[in-house]
């Protein structure tokens, strides 16, 4: 016991504790890892391409394609194998990553600010404001996301910006929800009582002093909207709704893969999408969570080692 | 022989920041039927050392023994703690609001209690609780029995605990500030029933307060506790009169109670220690002001007393008397110039407003106030009097539904929002909780601005400088700019919070129960602090707080409140020698205040070890 006594103490910073948090769990450092690998991938996609000599649109008939005109298995030229018209899976899975990661990041980021700004405004104000958009809320969560989307791309006809605005139309109302009930707690606090008996308006105590106490669920959320939205991406370019062909995207790939019943004879084709799809969603979940219980103030109790 | 005996326990708790000694080397023994004080401000380890005991910190690591009806209570299982607990040794929380289950009837969770330890008839469990819940004094028990919770008021709810803890009759019940939550004039209800059901079953009871004029009233025994240590261990009676620790000594100093109205306080310097690191000498030796060069470099040897006082300490005679020696200083009599005028200002709260949901429930019932420049007016209440209501009417956050408010000559009412945006200068609140008041995400140096912001008064270095001007006035180091409000303690916040009040030089402060949250030493300090710069800086106080003591001791004149209104105003000392209103009575009758110290005669040191801690 007295040996303990020149433990130096150290007052841990919130960040340094946040990192030292993160840093305890294996499961968050792989799926961080993995993240900037994704990352890594997508973005030296035309490398890729330079490197193999391949595009991720052209079909290379003589090549890519066996006589039998079916795709060939993975090789030397074809890392990845081909599609059933004979293109290179991998540049064309590095090329799928872009969009999955642009939509993604970016109908989340989206999402999430016209979610803080609604459920701010809601949880502000109250009364009849909170009733209005809270129902608004209520409205576009029970509607029927897939069917009004694809009612929607039918109309409009397929486009990257139009998943995007799909994605985002039916996914701010989480982070809505959540600030909007995050608000509602922290503008009874005494901080705030504080500030109006300085005379401070409600811009000011929803930007200065209310928003910086909302980074935690902000950040937390918009990481766990990230798999969602490439989920979302990819049903809709699944079913043919999203990225026009012969973009690649990762659920076009997979919806490639089930047309003919391809991948009876051509694994790869359902495996190698489906699981980059996988684990990517994957890895933002767990990274969202880890983040949750890292930024968490309260922390968890430092379990007794067993003697 | 002893119900309960405690020997050389200590008690670690591992956390990230590393292993914090809460409870360290603490010897004790209960005698059957006493009942045993432990006193300590907030961190000083006393709710975690009967926490150990039971058995009710799994993380912790806890050495030493607990030798309870010859058993160590250390040794034994989960299981076997888990009978104990509630059968043979009863636990009151501090908190009855939230320690009773809301969704079952109070009389099921006490007859939950019996079927746990016990194979009875349903019945017979009922007719003992509702016996046990007429004893306690609650009226119509067997009605009451089907009721819940939020049914009953924090009085009543805590004397639903205490049944609760005494419905299998155990040996020794533990109470874990019993009454901190409660009013004063139910506190002294709650500690009679308390001493009463103690006589009455022969229980032995031990107290764990920061209130040591609740614990001089009731005690037999006291343990003084600081920083997870024992400092002083004795005789009620002996303790109080002539504390022979300087700690015990400072803390019955730093309480309002013991002094003339008006005098400076003493407090003990300084803020308790950190726990994770274990200095060699004593561990209050920083801010003892009877300090001795040893005290920092050597274990403090135990010293024990021929009238039962143990001390660790090195002194041998009694610390010095601080509070004995300061002579009041006088305060320059108010001005005539009147700063608010209050007329029958009247609130009331329709159905479904925020803070009430009750459908038209009169809050302020016509209230009449006139404060002057450089005067404090105290308003005392109990909780739900309507007190904090009218402060927060008065600095304009809830609008009042009658009335007339005039600051410095001007009808509040008339004015228009620009007008309005400008009086908010005027007054400025300073909040109870200095947990709550200061936003966990900003920086000091931002909150402290807020008002030059605001206002855009003052910009840029101007604004820093006007800011660390302020933080040097209220005694924080201006260096400290850049902090969050989490590295600071709770005295050290609630100055931020009097700075951010000042800066706007406002006419009326309006503090709402101030010091309160804080620990006795802190509150000291704290009152010091308003008290000088009152004088300094001729400002306008209206100090709210249900702790007659420290009322008496800041204020000019006091007002009393009683649901939603002013029942008596009169001079400070004027009510105190002669209080007019019933009310008032009772308030003052119920308050309890550690008996005069006087000089230990004949006490004589009968030995001295020093005690290895280990």
């Amino acid at each position: 016991m007295s040996t303990q006594a020149a433990i130096p103490v150290i007052q841990r910073g919130s960040l340094a504790l946040t990192l030292r948090r993160l840093g305890r769990d294996p499961a968050i450092i792989a799926a961080l890892v993995f993240i900037v690998l994704v990352v890594l991938f997508a973005l030296s996609a035309p490398w890729i391409s330079a490197l193999t000599g391949h595009s991720a649109i052209e079909q290379y008939r003589d090549t890519g394609l066996s006589e039998m005109g079916l795709p060939v298995a993975p090789n030397a030229e074809f890392l990845f194998g081909t599609d059933h018209l004979g293109r290179d899976v991998l540049v064309r899975l590095a090329y799928g990553a872009q969009v999955s990661l642009t939509v993604g990041v970016l109908a989340a980021v989206v999402a999430a600010l016209i979610g803080i700004t609604v459920g701010m405004v809601a949880g502000y104000f109250g009364g009849w404001v909170d009733t209005v958009l809270s129902r608004a809320m209520d409205l576009v969560m029970s509607v029927p996301f897939l069917l009004c989307a694809l009612a929607l791309v039918s109309v409009f006809g397929p486009s990257l910006s139009l998943s995007i605005g799909v994605i985002v139309f039916f996914s701010w109302t989480t982070m809505g929800r959540v600030i909007r009930g995050q608000m509602m707690s922290l503008r009874r606090q005494e901080f705030v009582e504080a500030s109006r008996s300085l005379g401070a308006g409600p811009l000011s105590i929803m930007f200065i002093d209310i928003l910086p106490n909302l980074s935690v669920p902000i950040i937390v959320y918009t990481t766990m909207m990230i798999p969602g939205s490439i989920v979302f991406e990819a049903t809709l370019s699944f079913l043919g709704m999203g990225i026009v062909p012969p973009a690649p995207s990762w659920g076009g790939m997979l919806a490639d893969a089930a047309g003919n019943s391809l991948y009876l004879v051509a694994s790869w084709l359902v495996l190698i999408p489906g699981l980059a799809l996988l684990f990517t969603t994957l890895a933002f979940n767990i990274l969202g969570d880890g983040l949750r219980d890292a930024l968490d103030p309260r922390g968890r109790p430092v379990r007794r080692k067993p003697k | 022989m002893a119900v309960l005996e405690a020997r050389h326990l200590s008690v670690d708790i591992p956390t990230e920041d590393g292993v914090i000694h809460a409870v360290r080397d603490v010897s004790f023994a209960l005698e059957a039927g006493e009942l045993f004080g432990i006193a300590g401000e907030s961190g000083s380890g006393k709710s975690v050392l009967t926490q150990a005991i039971l058995g009710l910190l799994p993380n912790a690591i806890v050495t030493g023994d607990v030798l309870f009806e010859g058993r160590n209570l250390l040794g034994l299982k989960p299981a076997e703690l888990q009978s104990i607990r509630g059968s043979r040794i009863g636990m009151i929380f501090q908190d009855p609001m939230s320690s009773l289950h809301p969704y079952y009837t109070v009389g099921s969770q006490i007859t939950e209690m019996i079927h746990a330890h016990e194979k009875v008839e349903k019945t017979v469990a009922r007719r003992r609780a509702i016996d046990l819940l007429a004893r306690v004094g609650i009226s119509e028990a067997d009605r009451r029995f089907d009721s819940f919770p939020h049914q009953f008021s924090g009085g009543m709810r805590q004397r639903v605990m205490i049944a609760m803890a005494l419905i299998l009759n155990p040996p020794l019940v533990i109470a874990d500030e019993p009454t901190t939550a409660l009013d004063v004039t139910v506190q002294a209800q709650i500690v009679a029933l308390l001493d009463e059901m103690r006589r009455e079953r022969g229980t032995t009871v031990v107290m764990i307060t920061h209130d040591l004029g609740l614990l001089s009233s009731i005690a037999d025994h006291v343990m003084v506790m600081y920083a997870g240590r024992r400092m002083e261990l004795g005789p009620s009676s002996a303790l109080f009169a002539a504390p022979a620790h300087p700690y015990t000594a400072g803390l019955l100093a730093s309480s309002p109670a013991n002094y003339e109205a008006g005098a400076e306080l003493v407090p003990i310097p300084g803020r308790p220690p950190s726990l994770l690191d274990t200095p060699k000498g004593c561990v209050f030796a920083p801010r003892c002001a009877s300090a001795l060069p040893r005290c920092t470099t050597e274990a403090p040897p135990l010293r024990v007393f021929s009238d039962g006082l143990q001390s660790l300490c090195w002194l041998e005679g009694p610390p010095a008397d601080a509070a004995a020696s300061v002579a009041g200083i006088a305060k320059a009599p108010a001005a005539d110039e009147i700063v608010v005028k209050v007329e029958g200002v009247r609130l009331t709260y329709g159905g479904g407003s925020l803070f009430n949901p009750g459908a038209g429930f009169e809050v302020l019932k016509g209230i009449d106030l006139e404060l002057h420049r450089g005067e404090t007016l105290g308003l005392v209440g109990e909780s739900g009097c309507g007190k904090s209501t009218f402060a927060r009417v008065l600095a304009g956050l809830i609008p009042m539904t009658h009335g007339k408010v005039s600051l410095l000559g001007r009808d509040l009412g008339s004015l228009d929002g620009r007008a309005w945006q400008a009086m908010r200068r005027e007054v400025q609140l300073v909040f109870q909780n200095p947990f709550g008041a200061l936003n966990p995400r900003r920086r000091v140096g931002a909150i402290i601005g807020d008002p030059y912001r605001i206002h855009s008064l003052a910009s840029g270095t101007e604004r820093k400088r006007e800011v660390q001007r302020l933080m040097e006035l209220v005694g924080l180091n201006p260096e400290h700019y850049n902090r969050f409000p989490a590295e600071f303690s709770g005295g050290q916040r609630q100055r931020i919070g009097i700075a951010r009040a000042l800066a706007l030089n406002p006419s009326l402060i309006i503090y709402d129960e101030p010091v309160s949250a804080l620990d006795v030493s802190i509150q000291a300090q704290v009152l010091n602090l308003m008290r000088s710069l009152q004088r300094d800086l001729d400002l306008t106080y209206l100090f709210i707080s249900h702790d007659l003591a420290v009322v008496r001791h800041v204020c000019d004149r006091i007002a009393v409140m009683q649901a939603g209104q002013i029942v008596e105003l009169a001079d400070a000392e004027t009510l105190y020698r002669a209080p007019q209103h019933p009310y008032t009575r009772t308030l003052l009758a119920a308050s309890v205040t550690t008996p005069p110290r006087h000089p230990a005669a004949g006490r004589t040191l009968v030995s001295s070890n020093v005690v290895e801690v280990a």
